[in-house]
């Protein structure tokens, strides 16, 4: 069987400056892959790679074992990548619910639609409360909260996560850590990129470490935890 | 001037009167040039390109609607007949908004969309190229002269014969018209799918495609729309003044324009407020300063408004949370 995605050797850039020198990845069906590394190490361009953003110069991109790299953004989503992308790219003048709405755009089973939302809603109950609320007028915590739940709204098979604990009160990152964690049980693959490469670590599976546009190592999160360079590098000992 | 002309006040003799008979005037031509700023406003919106070429798709849908009721009454279609005057302005209002919708999208998909990643003045100056192009269209198609738009429909006063103030059941048309249109363009931009995915576009495209939005048919929905607004407007503005030319696309164009912008460019209840105050700004200067001061004056209230509200009457005021 395929993974669920490759990436596989992909580069990529934005002008002549080439961010992305030959990444590989692989994400498995139903597993947590954290991808870690320094400020501008090319994680957010990877995530804007898959979902179809930033168009490769070289690679490919498979998905369940087909090439999708060079279809368009809104292509991608309908076969279930959805990305909850950095800066939390929330709709400002749009009420939170509508936001949410959004989120299902690539979908037409109303009824399931309806189902989610109010799940949604039980996952994150403060975006219940603020469901007429326009969405620039949250705070930053809530924000982040709306737009993971509007990443879910479309049904992800696989969710591609940019930094969601970037800026937050350390509460708020362990609930949202925790929405993702009972998703994964219930089957949903996750690639997540976070600075904070411990807590990413210990939620993830697998993990990739990131220098510079390229992919330096990969083991195991366990492994990686325990790893001395990781440890020196990454996780602050 | 072909652009808004303004009925006779004269039987309004008090002070009152002439006041509401401006105002009434200043309120009808406010609708015409809201349902005009429409067009500019939305197409901004979405991808921050002022379309000067709207004002003369407006135009050249006047002159369609001006063809079709000379083929109309060749044919010996009875326009005194009042069920086959309304079913013929019924028609006019179907087949015009969609010939403008028609070119309004083939303009974009030909001139704007292949500059959509280049520099913002590069389709800014192809705009204004468009509407060079589109007004020597109009000139080849119906001369340099002003032409005469048949009056169809009665200046008969609905208030009676002898009230002050004059609304004549061709004011009532404008109405009648402008504002259902703009009632449905507000439901569908608030209330349906499309419409919340055309808001959520023009917010954040980005965000819009990670949602599944086909920007580019959501673009080309924003300037069908914009389109056919500026031929509903065609329709009306040729039954309401009779006299079109191929002058009036820029004339009327610049003034839409800048109704969107003092409402508040990009914002769509802002464009209608700011037709209704150029309308009103435009009777009122006529009226009580002289008709040669009513162009300055319009624009001497737009810099005013945007020395204190740089972003018009109703414009977002952005400001992002980190």
């Amino acid at each position: 069987m395929p993974p669920l995605l490759a990436v596989e050797d992909f580069y990529a850039g934005y002008g002549p400056i080439e961010v992305l020198k030959g990444i590989s990845i692989e994400v498995q069906p139903g597993e947590i892959v954290a991808l870690i590394g320094s400020n501008g190490a090319g994680k957010t361009s990877t995530l804007m790679g898959i979902s179809g953003c930033l168009r490769p110069s070289r690679g490919r991109v498979l998905w369940q074992g087909r090439e999708i790299q060079g279809l368009p953004a809104h292509e991608i989503v309908c076969r279930g990548i959805c990305h909850a992308p950095e800066g939390r790219k929330i709709f400002p003048r749009l009420t939170v619910l509508e936001n949410l709405q959004m989120g299902a755009f690539s979908r037409r089973d109303t009824k399931q639609i309806e189902r989610d939302l109010q799940r949604s809603f039980e996952l994150f109950p403060v975006l219940a409360q603020r469901r007429g609320q326009a969405g620039g007028t949250l705070s930053g915590g809530e924000q982040q909260m709306l737009a993971v739940a509007r990443a879910l709204m479309g049904r992800p098979t696989l969710l591609l996560l940019d930094e969601p604990s970037l800026g937050l009160a350390p509460l708020i990152v362990v609930k949202i850590f925790e929405v993702v964690r009972q998703l994964n049980r219930e089957g949903m693959a996750v690639l997540l990129v976070e600075q904070a490469a411990r807590m990413a670590l210990k939620l993830a599976h697998r993990g990739y470490v990131m220098e510079i546009g390229r992919i330096t190592m990969t083991d195991r999160a366990e492994a990686l935890l325990t790893d001395k360079r990781v440890q020196d590098a990454y996780l602050g000992e | 001037m072909t652009s808004l002309s303004f009925l006779a006040a004269a039987d309004a003799s008090g002070l009152w009167e002439t006041l509401g008979q401006y105002t009434l005037i200043g309120l009808t031509n406010g609708m015409l040039f809201a349902l005009i700023a429409l067009g500019y406003t939305m197409v901004y919106g979405i991808i921050e390109l002022i379309n000067f070429a709207h004002g003369d798709v407006f135009m050249l849908g006047s002159f369609l609607a001006l063809a079709m009721i000379n083929v109309m009454t060749g044919r010996d279609w009875d326009w005194s007949d009042p069920q086959m005057l309304w079913l013929g302005i019924g028609l006019l209002l179907l087949v015009v908004p969609l010939f403008c919708a028609a070119l309004n999208v083939t303009i974009d998909r030909v001139v704007y969309k292949p500059l959509r990643r280049a520099p913002k003045l590069a389709p800014l100056v192809s705009a204004i190229g468009v509407s060079f192009v589109l007004m020597n269209v109009g000139l080849l198609w119906g001369g340099a002269a002003d032409r005469h738009f048949p009056d169809l429909i009665s200046r008969q006063n609905l208030l009676g014969d002898d009230a002050a103030i004059g609304f004549t059941a061709k004011d009532l048309m404008v109405v009648a018209i402008t504002v259902p249109i703009m009632a449905a363009l507000t439901v569908f931009v608030k209330a349906t799918r499309l419409g919340k995915a055309m808001r959520a576009t023009a917010q954040d495209p980005v965000a819009a495609q990670l949602m599944g939005i086909n920007i580019d048919r959501v673009i080309a929905l924003t300037f069908a729309l914009g389109g056919a607004l500026a031929g509903a407007a065609a329709v009306v503005y040729g039954l309401y003044i009779n006299t079109v030319s191929y002058q009036m696309g820029f004339q009327n164009g610049l003034y839409a324009f800048t109704a969107a912008v003092l409402g508040g460019i990009g914002n769509i209840p802002g464009a209608v407020l700011g037709g209704l105050v150029i309308g009103l700004a435009r009777a009122f200067g006529s009226g009580y300063v002289g008709e040669r001061w009513t162009s300055a004056l319009v624009f001497v209230i737009l810099i005013a408004i945007l020395v204190f509200r740089p972003a018009g009457l109703l414009g977002a005021r952005t400001r992002e949370k980190v």
